[in-house]
């Protein structure tokens, strides 16, 4: 478990960031994306990147945990990067057979996948220090003033915080039903139409099991006196501090500095 | 007190009731055992008494609240706490404390008080240390602890249990049975659980037995549990230490009490060997 590090994980701490509020990191992580994918000068590259730059230093979580994560998604940039270095019509630099490399290709190859790393580390740098709980908080907050107008804020937050739960729940029922398959002969190598074959034969008792479960569940939380969203409270109510606006505003004065370097 | 009068009850759409006729008291404080085979209606009786189920006929009156009223359903949900066989399918967050919380957060409580609760209730199960643990990396027996702990927050003055230790192993079984007697004495709270380990149930201040939907004993652990010949026909099995005394009697050992501890079997065992 401690090897296996996915993309974006919670790290939990103490840090600046760790403690602003979900709503405050939503918010200045869309600005920030916003940013990267609208820049398209050196100066605009440079702002941005100093920008999220002075943010990451500021999650105190070693940058290597952000490169780890960012691992799996290189191969993407690659792709891209490559695509754009080729089509890219401009003057000609290099060309060997089919391919030719112009100039326009180079600035729109590394914009790209300036944009695309840019993007992903933005993603982790909210998912890293915010715990799901907290960004299903956010999110619920955020989506509050939606429910007067019959939007289901609470219900969408209280089905992912369940969703969260369950997931390593799942897993090991998954895991336990292949392993009972297995110890009765069943044959999980093979080509694809076996694999489909034998995925619904985990599937089905997955699912009929997640039905009970469901039942069950549903059951506890109305004994333990749920009644949907309303009238509830929270033992981590979140609140935002003059930190929360400070950083905020710094980030949306970013917006000016990105019009401007634009052309 | 909870009163338990003329209580019948049918599922919809199916004929023959599940629970017929019962009559029950139960005291503040009190900790009575439910024992039953399955299909004894035990489960359905656990679930009339929170009024997540209505009886047909009869009443359930909780501190004077009916569960017929709609109006009381949350007092009453709050006084009787409900727990359940699989810890898994009742904890509702990832963080321990985050689910503990769940029950007063529906409450509506101030988040200080809120806090106050949970660690109250976590260190009453002695699970004070686990407060950021994700539920999925904790023993059965710790799972069902944060589910007691869970129902405890919401400072119910009865706390039924459906077979609590059931999904566990030896160990969480005693580590959960430790935790509800020692509820009980030092809270006060009145433990209802049901059960159908007999040894479970010597336990207990009082022992209920169901089959068949109905009350076919009561009293104290020590006048129900050993009527060996009944118990074999309400599906139960007798506990060990009765049938080890009534095997005693029959051979000649008339004078070994009837007991339900070891200890105090061993005791008894012990003086004969020492007269002979």
């Amino acid at each position: 478990m401690v090897n296996s590090f996915t993309f974006g994980q919670y790290i939990p701490g103490n840090s600046l960031v760790h403690s602003l509020d979900p709503r405050t990191k939503l918010f200045c992580v869309v600005i920030m994306m916003t940013a990267v994918l609208a820049v398209n000068t050196f100066i605009g590259v440079m702002i941005t990147a100093l920008f999220t730059g002075i943010f990451l230093v500021l999650t105190r979580v070693p940058v290597t945990i952000y490169l780890r994560g960012m691992r799996p998604l290189i191969i993407l940039v690659v792709i891209t990067a490559a695509f754009q270095l080729f089509l890219i019509p401009g003057e000609v630099l290099w060309r060997w057979w089919v391919f030719s490399i112009t100039d326009n290709g180079i600035k729109m190859a590394a914009l790209m996948s300036y944009r695309l790393f840019m993007v992903f580390v933005l993603a982790q740098l909210l998912t890293v220090t915010t715990s799901p709980l907290q960004l299903t908080d956010g999110l619920e907050r955020i989506l509050r003033p939606l429910a007067r107008v019959g939007f289901p804020a609470h219900e969408l937050a209280m089905i992912m915080t369940i969703a969260l739960r369950f997931i390593p729940v799942f897993f090991e029922e998954g895991s336990k039903i292949i392993l009972a398959q297995v110890s009765r002969g069943a044959d999980f190598q093979g080509g694809w139409l076996k694999s489909a074959r034998n995925l619904v034969a985990i599937m089905v008792p997955l699912f009929v099991r997640a039905f009970r479960r469901a039942d069950d569940l549903a059951l506890a939380m109305e004994s333990r006196c749920y009644t949907g969203g309303e009238g509830r409270t929270r033992l981590h109510e979140i609140a935002m501090s003059r930190m929360d606006y400070l950083v905020m505003a710094a980030t949306a004065a970013l917006v000016p500095f990105i019009i401007v370097f634009r052309n | 007190m909870i009163e338990v009068s003329g209580v019948s009850f049918c599922y919809p759409g199916l004929e023959s009731p599940v629970l017929h006729d019962i009559n029950l008291e139960i005291k503040p404080g009190e900790f009575l055992a439910l024992l039953g085979r399955n299909g004894s209606g035990k489960s359905t009786f656990t679930r009339l008494l929170n009024g997540l189920l209505v009886p047909t006929d009869g009443d359930v009156i909780v501190d004077g609240y009916n569960t017929r009223d709609g109006s009381h359903r949350l007092r009453i949900r709050q006084l009787v706490g409900l727990l359940f066989s699989n810890p898994d399918n009742q904890l509702v967050a990832g963080i321990v404390e985050e689910d503990v919380a769940f029950g007063p957060e529906n409450l509506g409580l101030p988040p200080a008080e809120i806090r106050e609760r949970v660690e109250w209730a976590l260190s009453a199960v002695g699970m004070q240390d686990y407060l950021k643990h994700p539920p999925h990396m904790l023993s059965g027996g710790q799972k069902q602890r944060i589910a007691i702990a869970g129902v405890l927050a919401l400072e119910p003055s009865y706390m039924v249990l459906d077979e609590p230790t059931s999904m566990l192993d030896p160990r969480g079984r005693e580590e959960v049975l430790r935790t509800l007697m020692d509820l009980n004495r030092e809270q006060g709270t009145a433990i209802i659980m049901v059960t159908h380990f007999v040894e479970e149930a010597a336990a207990a201040d009082r022992v209920v037995i169901l089959d068949h939907g109905r009350v076919v004993a009561m009293g104290s652990p020590l006048e129900v549990l050993t009527r060996t010949d009944d118990l074999s026909d309400w599906g139960l099995e007798a506990p060990e230490m009765v049938l080890l005394c009534h095997e005693l009697r029959k051979r000649g050992y008339t004078r070994i009490p009837m007991a339900l501890d070891s200890r105090r079997v061993a005791g008894a065992i012990k003086q004969f060997s020492c007269k002979d």
